[in-house]
């Protein structure tokens, strides 16, 4: 199953670990926060992307299953 | 009753019509229009009823009805939880009065709507909140609706009522719930989402109030009566904020698909024309009048139809300076709690007051382009979309008198005699930690 990578944005706090361990996939804006590209991880990046979400010193990136969510504004 | 074409296109459908003088509707005038609350005695029955009539919720994201109710019903049974029945009276919008009136003027509609909501998903608790701050005392209208229900032995489930602060977020799904668990009244992180795991820990269903009043309705006419009205695609009627060059909110009711210029009246091809209220999209007066109240419609011109909000800006005023007022109360109003809302939001603001103060660096309009798309997408919630979505729209609309603006000149505004903004702002912006609780 396809797995996306996904920044709970309350969390986050900027640190910027995730786009040092992982540019192919985290830009930083330029306030200092995360961009992440939105499509699958592609494959070959699975181990960085682990070794990104666990060096989170927020613990604001999670691996979401591909499932398409619904929000409400 | 007999069912004639006439009764099943007859509007208004929620609110009292003037056969009824158009009174409020106490619990006996509720009845006598309405009929007794049509029970199913079986979960889940209505769900299939509110599918074939194609209800979308009316609260702005035109959400499909019977899917939240299936997938609130089936993470019941999954998680062997019970669920819980929301209904969304918070209305935070200001340009919005539409379900102020509604449960003002018909409470015994929205209460109905969550009773068979909650036996459909076999929910055991039924809150509905409301909007502290409203003109009106709807509170104690509610209180005296709820107790003239108990002393009836009407309602299965006992409906509890709640106040959310006054704040722009505050009516938000997740806001609403974690205000509800005594945390503050700000959106959190989706997923979970409230389908599975919202107020207590269980399945949550949080409808708009509009929403549950259709709901009670196609509950005793069926699915066929609510199709009468409205288009294929987007059946139905539903309650409409309007304001024209007077300011002063009209709440109608009206079929989805109907011309807007029907709704606005006279207007210029140059005025514009906001719909979807402070998260919507500015329209040119020309566009308006080849478009219906329809998403299908109004996304030709990049719109939606969102909680009805259609408000023609007066000829003597500036899009720009309006709409720089709401973008600042917009800023103030964020929960500040995602980084690009946070950072973008004030930046933006800023910027766009400079374009409306008629003295702007060349270069402003670009960054206020480029924060638009920075934040889009990237917040908790659909704050900075939302604010977005406005101030695109309005540099598109009004991108004639910006560039007057950019050589000092503004046809409008700044004259000194139009100092109140036409578009209504909530005097109070949060400024402590109390402010969002």
């Amino acid at each position: 199953m396809a797995e996306k990578l996904l920044v709970n944005p309350i969390d986050c706090e900027g640190h910027g670990a995730c786009a040092e361990l992982l540019p192919e996939l985290i830009t930083m804006d330029e306030w200092g926060y995360p961009i992440v590209d939105p499509r699958p991880i592609p494959p070959g990046l699975e181990r960085h992307v682990r070794a990104a979400v666990s060096a989170c010193p927020t613990q604001a990136q999670r691996l979401l299953r591909e499932t398409p969510p619904h929000r409400k504004g | 009753m007999t069912v004639t074409e006439q009764t099943m296109t007859e509007l208004p459908r929620l609110l009292p019509s003037e056969r009824d003088g158009k009174q409020v509707q106490d619990l006996r005038a509720h009845l006598a229009r309405h009929g007794r609350l049509p029970y199913r005695e079986r979960q889940g029955t209505l769900i299939h009823d509110i599918e074939a009539a194609g209800l979308t919720g009316r609260g702005g994201a035109a959400f499909p009805v019977h899917q939240k109710l299936a997938a609130v019903y089936e993470a019941a049974d999954r998680r062997r939880r019970t669920p819980v029945v929301i209904a969304n009276g918070a209305e935070s919008e200001p340009a919005s009065d539409k379900d102020a009136t509604l449960l003002w003027l018909a409470p015994h509609l929205v209460l109905d709507g969550l009773q068979l909501a909650a036996e459909a998903v076999g929910a055991d608790t039924a809150i509905l909140c409301t909007h502290i701050d409203r003109g009106n005392d709807v509170g104690r209208r509610l209180r005296n609706a709820v107790a003239e229900r108990e002393a009836a032995t009407l309602d299965r489930v006992p409906v509890q009522l709640a106040e959310a602060p006054p704040r722009f977020l505050s009516g938000q799904e997740t806001a609403l719930i974690n205000h509800l668990a005594g945390g503050p009244s700000i959106p959190t992180f989706i997923p979970p989402r409230p389908t599975e795991r919202g107020h207590a820990g269980n399945p949550t269903l949080v409808q708009n109030a509009e929403t549950l009043a259709h709901l009670a309705l196609i509950a005793r006419r069926g699915p066929r009566w609510f199709r009468a009205v409205g288009t294929r695609d987007e059946p139905g009627s539903m309650l409409a904020t309007i304001r024209r060059a007077d300011g002063q909110p009209r709440i109608t009711e009206v079929p989805l698909g109907m011309p807007l210029r029907d709704l606005l009246g006279e207007v210029r091809p140059d005025q514009g024309v906001l719909l979807g209220g402070y998260h919507g999209t500015w329209i040119s007066g020309q566009q308006a009048a080849t478009l219906t109240l329809d998403n299908a419609s109004l996304a030709k011109a990049g719109a939606r139809v969102g909680a009805g909000i259609v408000i023609t800006l007066p000829a003597d005023r500036c899009g720009l300076v309006e709409t720089a007022n709401v973008v600042r109360y917009l800023a103030l109003e964020s929960a500040g709690q995602c980084g690009p809302c946070l950072n973008g939001l004030p930046r933006i603001a800023a910027a766009f007051a400079q374009i409306a103060s008629g003295r702007y660096h060349p270069r402003t309009r670009a960054d206020v382009e480029r924060w638009c798309g920075l934040v889009t997408g990237r917040g908790a919630c659909h704050h900075p979309d939302g604010t977005a979505r406005l101030v695109r729209s309005a540099l598109v609309t009004f991108a004639a008198e910006a560039d007057r603006h950019a050589r000092g000149r503004c046809t409008e505004a700044n004259t000194g005699a139009n100092t109140k903004p036409f578009l209504p702002i909530p005097k109070t912006a949060a400024r402590t930690e109390d402010d969002w609780t």
